[in-house]
Parts: structure tokens; sequence; C-alpha cells
């Protein structure tokens, strides 16, 4: 826990406008200069139900949240439902903020408006008995006093805005850069009015006693602010992808969003359909008639995409699917996140699985891994999956703007041109010999598309002859299946030697303990290896992209080279080790899981607790809402 | 120029080009309705000037779903039901193909229904022919959503409890812009109307009646027919959508009595297609995008220059 930092979380309501007031004060804070990460938490609720959204901002590299905060501003939850006490949901117009006071720091700042908590309600929660047991400087607040007098009502986020910069220290111009971009005149002078007045009052009216202020700090390159669902999006829009169906879902509809808004502009095609079947399906369409087409869902959606995923497997239908994981089973907890859909993405659909699987972790992985996707897919027609967590899609962070300045690979891969299918091979009728066992290489058989001269074929989700003609002949099954199934040993090639690895390694390398993890966990376990390493212990961590083909060699040394492992991961079942296990046939005793499944993700202090709890060999669970689930043989 | 020479070639056609030199045995059983729609789609695809490449057909499962392997165009043969979201995106992504999709009776009226529903609604440029033999037949004779109430199957041996779905009244409310029914007894009638269908643009639902003579035994073979456009018993107005409404109940009521009334029962002629709908609006370009890929001059945008907003 570090007091170079701020983190700060804004509560309210559903519908009380925090996502679009953190977002700009996020935007603020890394203007000026610092590294910013978001986390957001909701319910699946359209109005009201306890929201929040954190931002921890410090002037150094920030991937994860923080443990813990250190600012709360608490609007109360204007479209609170059951005002009462006794209602299921308890008295919800407090909630904002009687349920962030666990998390909150010793020392921290509370700023709560008093204009919509009642001060029964505040007594009733014993918020000034907690305040003097934690040292928390608690500052009420008329907001919406203050925002109906120059405004609105619902100006008040821009009055809390106000005095946290006030409390903050901070200078006021980048949040009024920002609400003049965001702001069209009509609200633009209240909303200003109303953010100095705020500032104003405080300063006025108060003498700090506190101690935290904004810290400072400065970047060498111009940076962006965007989430994993806006990289996923821009790495398919460089890649060539002008064509997405889709269903909406949480929380895949972000990317899903974000490219039917900008492909008309680019002339690409967004097309919202009847259900996920229908999607991927499309998706394959548009694939098979010459364009780089995409689609999504998450789990439930995902589910119904399966038999169109093994469509594009058999009729080798270069395809990019993303799967967006939220808790489970079933409908589970919609919009929190879970890392337990991947052991669905590697298997579903019948028949023995011909597909790809990157697993991103960052805002840049996940960029990274969608122009590779494409790339893949295209060169070898096969589906590949993106498989990535509600955190990471939607959580913001920093990034260098030059990192995207690149070139856009539309290419179609193995695909023909009419003058290249003059010189391919057809049978005697003129039919091109789509899927050519005898000619291939690397198990590709090259493509052509609908429309072309010479190419014409059959596209058949039965086993097939080398122009497409169902056919169940043992020699030729045997042989489209072995060529099927050499592309993935081809993709595993080309991803161990020829790229750079999509795996990232954390601390020392010559640790003597592992963490392995996967996903947006990356960020929280690479914060807990530099703690522990601070600390004198000896940990090293490795986070794993390749799921299908497997890191096989990677994760091979990295285990080999540690004398124990932590698998850390959010899901109950432990499926990375089990994968891990399958894959490498061996380690089941070597690897402990640290699991995490109750909606949040995991901080960092939780992993260095589960490493002390499991190094001190001691038979208990750690305090925290994680457990432990012992290696094989244990 | 265009990446896709087959496409608006004009030439003689010979309805040969559509056989298959290296002919698959068609594995359909002697006397099978199917043969009809394959004879009637390679006499009209020649008379509407299309090449066999320039051709798409995407078919579901079933027997009707082999339709591609014995018609030699490109071909899609896709899975149970989902003929239809594969064929919108091709005509989407390369508007200039001509694409028919096919299916049977389960496959588009029961499993892929959604989508019929969706397609028809949506107006999509393209031609869809149900074979409705009103029986599962690859999977050996179950009661079909098109089988008549009482019908007696492996699966419902009491006799099915269920009426049976009226395709013609669903494709019309659904919003296709043509719907037709002909029968495999009837190729001239057959041709006519899939070389309307080809020619109309929007979507053209056909509710082919195909007889299954092994499995739906007790079925009749479709004869005698009835062309309601030829008999002066009926008297409507295809472009009369509550005219066509009654002309279709009228249709679906008799054809379990033994009464097989074909022919054009709605075509409306002025309806934008969703192709042109969606270009209205902006979000189809004018060129078609599977061009777009083939060409070495064009211009791709980038997220580098997005990044405004995020700054």
């Amino acid at each position: 826990m570090s007091d170079d930092e701020l983190i700060w979380r804004i509560a309210g309501g559903s519908g009380d406008g925090i996502d679009s007031t953190s977002q700009n004060f996020a935007k603020a804070l890394m203007r000026s200069g610092l590294d910013v990460f978001t986390h957001r938490h909701y319910p699946s609720r359209i109005r009201g139900g306890h929201t929040y959204v954190e931002i921890r901002a410090a002037d150094r590299e920030v991937q994860s949240r923080g443990d813990g905060y250190n600012f709360l501003l608490s609007l109360g939850d204007s479209f609170a439902r059951n005002p009462q006490e006794e209602a299921y949901y308890g008295n919800e117009e407090i909630k904002p903020l009687s349920e962030n006071l666990d998390e909150l720091r010793e020392g921290g700042i509370i700023v709560y408006d008093e204009g919509l908590i009642s001060d029964e309600d505040v007594e009733a929660i014993n918020l000034e008995e907690r305040a003097e047991e934690n040292d928390w400087h608690v500052f009420p607040m008329d907001l919406r006093g203050l925002a109906k007098e120059h405004g609105r009502e619902v100006m008040r986020n821009t009055a809390g805005v106000g005095v946290t910069a006030a409390l903050l220290d901070m200078d006021l111009e980048h949040i009024e850069d920002l609400m003049e971009d965001a702001m069209g005149d009509d609200i633009l002078e209240s909303n200003l009015e109303i953010l100095h007045e705020a500032y104003d009052t405080v300063n006025e009216e108060y003498d700090f006693e506190h101690e935290l202020r904004a810290p400072t700090g400065e970047h060498d390159s111009e940076q962006a602010l965007l989430s994993g669902s806006n990289a996923i999006a821009y790495g398919a829009i460089d890649a060539g992808c002008r064509f997405i169906a889709g269903y909406p879902m949480t929380p895949w509809t972000d990317v899903f969003t974000i490219l039917s808004q900008n492909f008309p502009d680019m002339g690409g095609v967004s097309e919202q359909v009847e259900d996920e079947i229908a999607a991927a399906a499309l998706a394959v369409g548009a694939s098979h008639a010459g364009v780089k087409a995409m689609s999504g869902s998450s789990g439930g959606g995902f589910a119904l995409m399966s038999e169109p995923l093994g469509l594009a497997e058999m009729t080798e239908t270069p395809l990019v699917l993303v799967e967006s994981m939220r808790a489970g089973p079933s409908t589970g907890m919609p919009t929190k996140p879970e890392q337990a859909d991947l052991e669905f993405v590697l298997y579903t659909s019948q028949g023995d699985s011909q597909r790809v699987v990157f697993a991103p972790g960052t805002i840049e992985e996940a960029y990274e891994q969608t122009r590779l996707a494409f790339e893949i897919a295209w060169d070898y027609q096969i589906p590949t999956i993106l498989i990535y967590d509600q955190k990471l899609g939607g959580e913001n962070t920093n990034v260098d703007v030059d990192f995207f300045d690149r070139e856009p690979a539309p290419d179609l891969g193995s695909t023909l041109t009419e003058e290249e299918l003059r010189e391919a091979a057809h049978d005697n009728s003129g039919k091109f010999k789509r899927f050519d066992y005898e000619n291939a290489e690397d198990g590709v058989a090259p493509r052509s598309i609908p429309g072309q001269k010479g190419g014409r074929y059959l596209a058949t989700g039965n086993e097939h002859s080398p122009v497409g003609h169902i056919s169940e002949d043992p020699d030729n099954r045997v042989a489209q299946m072995e060529r099927r199934l050499e592309k993935l040993e081809k993709i595993r090639e080309e991803l161990d030697e020829e790229r750079e690895s999509n795996q990232t390694y954390y601390g020392p390398e010559d640790a003597e303990y592992g963490i392995v993890t996967w996903g947006s966990s990356q960020g929280a376990v690479s914060e807990a290896i530099d703690r522990l390493n601070e600390q004198g212990h000896s940990v090293k961590g490795i986070g794993v992209s390749d799921m299908m083909p497997f890191a096989e060699q990677e994760v091979r040394a990295f285990l080999e080279s540690v004398d124990e492992a932590m698998v850390v991961e959010m899901n109950a079942t432990a499926q990375l080790r089990g994968l891990i296990q399958k894959e490498l046939g061996q380690y089941g005793e070597k690897m402990t899981s640290l699991l995490k499944f109750n909606g949040n993700p995991f901080e960092p202090a939780e992993i260095v607790e589960g490493y002390e709890v499991n190094l001190a060999d001691e038979d208990r669970q750690p305090d925290a809402q994680v457990r432990i689930e012992p290696a094989a043989g244990d | 120029m265009s990446a896709f020479n087959a496409i608006g070639e004009e030439r003689e056609i010979d309805r040969d080009e559509y056989t298959p030199g290296v002919e698959p045995q068609p594995t359909w059983c002697p006397g099978c309705g199917d043969f009809g729609v394959l004879k009637s789609l390679k006499q009209a695809l020649p008379e509407v000037g299309k090449t066999p490449e320039e051709v798409l057909t995407v078919t579901g499962i079933g027997c009707s779903g082999k339709l591609n392997s014995y018609l030699d165009t490109y071909g899609f043969h896709t899975i149970h039901g989902r003929s239809l979201p594969v064929a919108r995106a091709a005509k989407l992504a390369n508007p200039e193909l001509e694409v028919i999709a096919a299916g049977g009776d389960g496959d588009g009226y029961g499993i892929g229904c959604n989508h019929f529903i969706h397609s028809a609604r949506e107006n999509h440029d393209m031609t869809y022919i149900v074979f409705n033999n009103e029986i599962f037949g690859l999977t050996k004779g179950q009661t079909s959503p098109t089988s008549p109430k009482g019908h007696k199957s492996k699966t419902q041996p009491s006799g099915s409890a269920k009426t049976p779905l009226r395709p013609l009244s669903l494709s019309l409310n659904a919003g296709a812009s043509y719907v037709a029914r002909t029968a495999a007894v009837n190729p001239n009638q057959a041709k006519e109307i899939i070389k309307e269908a080809i020619e109309h643009d929007g979507f053209a639902h056909i509710d082919f009646l195909t007889q299954c003579p092994t499995w739906n035994k007790d079925a009749r073979q479709y004869v005698p027919y009835i062309d309601v456009q030829d008999s002066d018993d009926y008297d409507f107005d295809v472009s009369d959508r509550a005219e066509a409404a009654e002309m279709m109940r009228e249709t679906e009521d008799v054809l379990n009595e033994g009464t097989v009334l074909t022919g054009r029962y709605y075509v409306e002629e002025d309806r934008p297609s969703y192709g042109q709908e969606k270009k209205a609006v902006g979000e189809l370009p004018d060129q078609p995008l599977a061009e777009r890929y083939f060409d070495d001059d064009a211009e791709w945008e980038r997220s580098y220059d997005l990044l405004e907003r995020h700054t």
C-alpha cells in the first residue's frame, strides 16, 4: 500500500452518470501526466443499484486495482427504488456511502451529498464513530443543492468533481478542457459555474487536515485512455475487418457497439441479427464471400455459436470470434468478471477442435492479439477466438498514442486471385480443388471466392473430397483430417519460433517461486510479484495467452525453472491449471491454485496473502474471499 | 476492374453447365420431388442469364441440402436451419452475387424458422426455396412442422396433435415481398416461378411441394394441382396484401383435404430490398465490400486516426 497514489472512487446509482464523470476525471488525471487505471463495478440493472468506478492514478505504471482506495465521492443513489431499511435490497439511497466504507483506507477522504443522503441515515451507519477509528476525513456537501442553484440537479456530479479537485489541490485546467470538449453550450456554462462554486466553497469553508493530495507526474509522449474493448475493436479495424454481426449481450456488447459506430464511416458493415447462431453464421457467410468478418458474444450467446464455429472449422472458413467472459454458469452474474469459460471456448462444438484461442490480458495484448487472430485466421483458414474477461473489456488505462501508429493489414492471406486460379488444380469438370490435400502447404489449401472465374467448389460441413463433394471414403477422410490438424502444428511452430512471444513475464528470471496466470489477472499478479520481491521473497510470473495451440514450450520452461508454482485465476475449478496438466502431462504436484470467484477481480494484496499462506504450508484458507486449491498429492 | 469476372458475364449459357461434369449420383430416392427442383433450377438459371460462377447456392441439412451437390454453382452446404444467415451475409459482402438459399420444411420452418422470419422481415434480395414434403426424410420419416394433424410417424405414433404450420401466411406476415407455391410435379410452372423469384428485388420465398415417395407414402403426389392464376375459380390481386392473405389461408386449409393450389400469392414490386435500405442509411458501401480486398489501390482507415477521442 503506497501513499504516492490516488485511488478515487465515485459511487452512486446506476443511471447517475458515474461512468461518464469518471471517464472525464480519469482523462484529466492522465492529461496531468499520471498513469491511470479504472475499475468499474456495476449491477445488472438499468437504474438504481449500487455502482462505482474507481480510478487509480500514480506517477508510475499502474496495471491493476490497488488494495482498497483512499478517496470516496459518494453521490448517494438518486434512483433508489427502496429507500426503506426493511426492503429486500435494504435502504438503497445510502448504499453508495455505506457499502463502500469497508475498503476505504485509513486516513482516507469521504465526500458525500448531504442533499440526498439524510443525517438520520448517516447516523444509522455510525459514520462518525467509524471515521474517528479510521482517521477518515469526512466532508458532507450539499451537492444537489449546489447543482440545482446553478443548473440542474443531475449536474451534482460536476459539483462532486469540483469538491474533489479542491480537496486534492488539483488544478481545474484539464477538467475544464474536458468539459468543454464533451458538453454542448447549453449545459457547459452551468457546469463550469457549478465546478468553480464547489471548488471555491471547499477552499473557503474548510481547513484541510488530511494529507492526501493528487500526485503529479509527466508523460514522455502523448497518451490515450482506452479499454480492452476499444483495443480489440481497433485491432480488428487495423486488420482490415469490415464486417461484424452480433446480438447484444453484456459485456461483449462494447466491442460490437464500437465497431458498429465506426464501420459506416469506413465502408464496413455491421449487422445486429436475430440471435447468436445467426450472428456467427453471418460472419461465416461474409468471410466465405471474401470479406474479413467477425462476430462474438459472452458465455450464453457464445454457446449458440458452437455450430457455426464447427462449420467454420470444417469448411475452413477464416473467422474471428471474441468471447467476453462474465460470471457463470448460465446467466450467472452478468456484470461481474470471471475467467471460467476457458474450457468451454477450447472445446465447444462437436468433433476434434481445430481452432486457435488467444487470451489477452492487457490493453496492448488485446490489440496485438486481435491483429494476430485475423492474420492467422486468414493465413490458415481457421477460426480464431479471443477470450477475455469483463474486467479487461471494461477497464480503461493509458497507452502511448504511438503504439497504434502502424500499417493496416487487410490482406486475405491464403486466398487466390482469378489469375492465380487459372494456374490452380481443377477436376475434369472444371471444379476447383479447393481442399486439395496433395498440393497443400503447411496443411493449407488456398481458397477461391464466389464470383471468381474458375473457382467454383462446394463448401460443406460434411467430410468432403478435394473439390468439396461429400465423401465418406476412409482414405480421403484421413488425408483431410490430417491436413487440417497439420495447420495447428504449423501455427504452433510459427508462434514458438517466428513471432515474438504472446506470453508476458514478470519478476526476476532466476526466482525460485512461480506464479502462473492469464487474462486481466496479470495486472494484480504483476503488482503482487513486485511487492513480494521487495519484501525479500524470490518470485516471478508468467501471463499465458496462447491457449490453443498451447504455449507448451514456454510454460514448461517456466515451471521447470521454479521449485513451486501457484496458478492464479478467477474461477472455481482451476481451469488453466487443468489445461497445463493436460497439455504438459505433468506438474500436477508442483502447482497450487489461488482462485477467486466472488464476482470481484483480484487485488494484489490477496495474491500476496495467498502466497504467504501457501508458503507457510498452513492448513487454512486465506482471510480474503479467495480459495487455495492444493497441488496434487498435498 | 472487378476481381469477380464471372459476375455479369454476357454469353450463351448452356443448361448442361449446371450439371457437374463428374456428377455425383444423386442420393435422392427414385420418384423424389427434389429432382423437380433441381431440374427447374437448371432450366431457369440460363434463361435469366446467370452463369454458374456468379451464383452462390446455400443449403441447409436434409435431402434438400444436397441440392448444391448436383447443381454446379458455387455452393455452401451449411448446417441444419442456417442457410439463410450464411446466404444473407454473402449477399451483403458482395451484392452482385446471385444468392439462392434452399432447405427443407424441417430446416426452414422448424429449426431455422427464426432466421426465416427475420430474413423475410428484412427483405434481403435473394431467393429462398423450401422443399416442402411435409416430413423429415433424411432421418427416416418423422413428423415435420408441416405434417398434417393426425399424421402418424415413428415419433408421433398416435398421430400428430399439432396443427401444421402455415408457410405462406407466415412468410407474408413476416415481410417477404414475393411469395409463391409450386410443385415438383409441375416443372413448367416451377421454372417460371423460380425465374420470377430470381429477378425479384427482395426476399422471394418459394414453398416448393416435393413429394416424398419413401417416408410420406400416405401423402398425395400433389396431383392434380391447380394453378390459381390459370383457374377461373380463383380471382385475387397478388399485389393486394389482404387478398393474398385470404388466398394463402384457403390454400393452406385445402392442402390437407387433397386440393393442391399453387401459383404466385404475393408480389410487392416497389418495396426496397434490405441492401437498398441499408445503403440509404449509409451502412452499406456502394462498391461491393468484397471487391475492396482485391483492390491494390484501396485505402484502409486506421485506428490511429480515431485516437483523438481518447486523449
